[in-house]
């Protein structure tokens, strides 16, 4: 009897253990943050330490690339000011986990980041409407801003940016070529292709290579993606205000034939892209490839070991784009906390006024961003966004971020991420079906399931 | 005097349980009771964040029960489960059995065969996918690309973490089984498998009830490395663009449901959730009851 009242203990002792699997999804969240407030100890210690009466700032970034910059701005602001600044950078691909887990803390971020209609839908409600704040006066354009269907202004741009093709001319030229020749899809594809078949004699590839794992996979789910949603943008004659139901698919064809020259001319064989592994901004810095899929915010990395380093359009042979230019826009937007309190968010719209128009604050947010639309900012030294002034310059129609309105972005790119590898891995006509049925009928789907009740 | 001081300790134990239970109590029920009743409660609502959840009754449970992703991540698990459950179980036993044969170096093997136990699920994910893609790698294919490689890849894992653990767990259970027994059965002629099969087996069903309690409920509660052996991939890309994440198990699919979609999904996956539990604690103790049938008792 003993015994059984023992086992009987046990077996409930380990029932108990199953609880945690269930309780799983509502404290995951706390699982993924762990990762990504390894960089913010500092600023957390300084929370603690500064008076509490004052109001503080907690900003949630998105950009892992930016963290080091903004600590060190935090840490100065917090010695100039005393209104302490705490900064937490999600880790790559996990912010609107790790958002959603912060938001219901009692300390939630006071900034966090809402950069595209989906993220307006999803958080509208849980922001300020940041019209005639001191923030919205400084800016210069509002061109960068997000409003929700009423109208109100959820998030305002803090930077702009662009992405395209960085090239390195130096090997172009190197391999017998010029800059000159590359002024649409053909010129694009013979250089790269001539490069790639002299790889083993240049000692250089022709494009880094592009893997499919998450640090890397947005740059083709998501920016290569855009020439797609552009043109069809552009074909429709106005710019897209809202997410569209379904695409028509019409420029498959052209995101095939640069995402098939990609892939095909570059350092690392198709079959091996699927679960990462390569750098391809060291294959690009270390003079391995002269073309690297990537946008501004490389420039800062790159441009000291390749000065010379150039940034093109998305050459996918469409009619006309000779006068394509490079894709400039924004998912950097601030958003201000509805529901902290509101010395939190006075001192939060100070502290983004202070980034924004302090000289030497602003001058290390743009050296790392790339453009900020505000009045009193530091001009940009950024090369890639000279690049894109001078095709905007020269005529050409600038690609905006049509991209940012893909629905359930996540889901989304994860189907087409596992489409795209199973076409890397045997590029057959069955196998782009798939990747168009998760490019296009994805969307629609995606669609119906981001508006459904 | 004898006799009072040994009521002492038992008394003040029940005086003072509090203070030692105490910790350990509220440590449970904050981080496991409350919020798995909270956990319940939002499973019938529709809510973004926790402190803003409005009532709607069962509806999250319809949709979780028509989610296609849901109903196949159930079928995936269960094959998984069992599959790992006898792998596991029956590697775990031979290597038990070997191991207290009086080999020389048995503890160093034991050490050995439980390290894989300490080390985390998501690195240990990692680290296989690179070790699988390696080989798979000459033969121009990757773990992401086939459902079946990433079923056995998992599979694979799972043996190599767990084995040693229910090593572990059968050495304990196979040293308690009397000798006197065993030398009684090999006086009266029982051959080598019969001592094994009638005597040390049914003398251990203990072990193998924790055991493949434990195989089972792992093996259904999967997540880490799940997620980062092949994150779900590949996918099945159906004519409307949807997906159908081939190796995704339960927890992953709750997991992508509560992060991945819309607003009202976070109430959905919360009902997936609370399915998931009434299912595994159901096997579990359906399982329990089955085995505590064939233990004997000595």
């Amino acid at each position: 009897m003993k015994k059984k009242l023992l086992s009987v203990f046990l077996c409930a002792a380990m029932t108990m253990s199953l609880f945690a699997g269930c309780g799983g999804s509502g404290s995951a969240a706390t699982g993924t943050d762990a990762g990504s407030t390894d960089a913010s100890g500092d600023a957390e210690a300084v929370t603690e330490t500064a008076a509490s009466g004052e109001g503080s700032v907690y900003w949630l970034n998105f950009k892992p690339e930016l963290d080091e910059t903004i600590q060190e701005l935090g840490k100065k602001y917090t010695e100039t000011t005393g209104v302490p600044v705490k900064i937490v950078t999600a880790a790559s691909g996990t912010y609107s986990q790790t958002l959603q887990s912060e938001m219901d803390k009692s300390e939630a971020p006071t900034l966090f980041v809402v950069g595209n209609a989906a993220g307006v839908k999803d958080w509208a409600d849980y922001a300020i409407d940041l019209t005639g704040t001191k923030i919205a006066d400084e800016l210069s354009t509002d061109a960068y801003n997000l409003y929700d269907e009423t109208g109100k202004l959820v998030s305002i741009g803090y930077c702009y940016e662009c992405y395209g093709i960085i090239v390195n001319p130096d090997l172009i030229e190197k391999a017998g070529h010029s800059m000159d020749e590359i002024k649409n899809f053909e010129g694009l594809k013979t250089v790269a292709e001539d490069i790639h078949k002299n790889a083993d004699t240049l000692g250089f590839d022709a494009f880094s290579s592009s893997d499919m794992d998450d640090s890397s996979s947005w740059r083709f789910t998501g920016h290569l993606a855009n020439l797609e949603y552009f043109y069809e943008e552009k074909e429709s004659g106005a710019k897209w205000e809202e997410c569209p139901a379904s695409l028509t698919g019409k420029y498959m064809e052209n995101y095939k034939n640069l995402y098939d020259l990609i892939i095909n001319n570059s350092l690392t064989d198709p079959k091996d892209l699927a679960n990462g592994g390569h750098d391809a901004e060291a294959e690009f810095k270390e003079g391995k490839a002269a073309f690297f899929v990537n946008g501004s915010w490389e420039y800062a990395a790159v441009s000291g070991d390749v000065p010379n380093a150039t940034m093109i359009p998305y050459y996918c042979g469409v009619a006309g784009e000779e006068k394509a230019g490079l894709n400039c826009g924004t998912e950097n937007c601030w958003a201000v906390n509805a529901n902290a309190s509101e010395a939190d968010q006075q001192a939060t719209i100070d502290f983004m006024v202070w980034l924004v128009s302090d000289p030497d604050a602003s001058k290390a947010m743009v050296e790392q961003l790339g453009i900020m639309p505000y009045k009193n900012a530091a001009e940009s030294s950024n090369g890639f966004l000279n690049d894109a002034a001078k095709y905007t310059a020269d005529g050409c129609y600038v690609m905006d971020w049509a991209t940012n309105y893909q629905p359930n972005v996540d889901d989304y790119r994860a189907a087409l991420v596992a489409a795209l590898n199973q076409y890397n891995a045997d590029q057959s006509d069955a196998n782009w079906d798939l990747v168009k049925a998760a490019f296009v009928d994805g969307w629609a789907t995606q669609y119906g399931l981001a508006n459904a009740d | 005097m004898n006799k009072t001081r040994s009521k002492t300790p038992k008394e003040s134990i029940k005086k003072h349980f509090l203070l030692f239970m105490g910790p350990v109590l509220a440590a449970f029920i904050i981080g496991f009771v409350w919020p798995f009743i909270q956990g319940i409660y939002l499973s019938f609502c529709k809510f973004r964040l926790i402190k803003d959840a409005e009532f709607i009754g069962f509806s999250n449970y319809g949709k979780a029960f028509s989610d296609a992703s849901f109903r196949y991540s159930f079928d995936y698990t269960a094959v998984f489960a069992v599959v790992s459950l006898v792998l596991i179980n029956v590697l775990a036993f031979t290597v038990a059995y070997i191991l207290t044969q009086n080999i020389k170096g048995s503890n160093l093997f034991r050490t050995v065969f439980f390290m894989p136990n300490l080390i985390g699920g998501i690195v240990l994910g990692y680290i296989w996918a690179m070790i699988f893609d390696g080989i798979l790698s000459r033969y121009s294919t990757s773990i992401l690309l086939e459902t079946k490689y990433g079923f056995w890849g998992l599979i694979i894992l799972m043996i190599w973490q767990q084995v040693g653990y229910m090593m572990i767990i059968y050495i304990a259970g196979l040293q308690a089984v009397p000798d006197d027994m065993i030398e009684a059965a090999s006086i009266d002629g029982a051959s080598r498998s019969q001592i094994l099969f009638r005597i040390t087996i049914p003398n251990v069903m203990p072990s193998i009830t924790i055991c493949s309690f434990l195989g089972l409920t792992n093996g259904f509660k999967l997540f880490d490395q799940n997620l980062a052996l092949t994150g779900g991939q590949p996918f099945i890309i159906q004519s409307d663009g949807s997906a159908i994440k081939t190796t995704e198990m339960m927890a992953l699919n709750i997991f992508n449901t509560f992060y991945g979609s819309n607003k009202s999904a976070t109430g959905v996956a919360q009902a997936k959730a609370v399915l998931f539990f009434i299912l595994v604690a159901g096997l579990g103790l359906l399982q329990l009851a089955y085995t505590r049938k064939r233990e004997v008792q000595q």
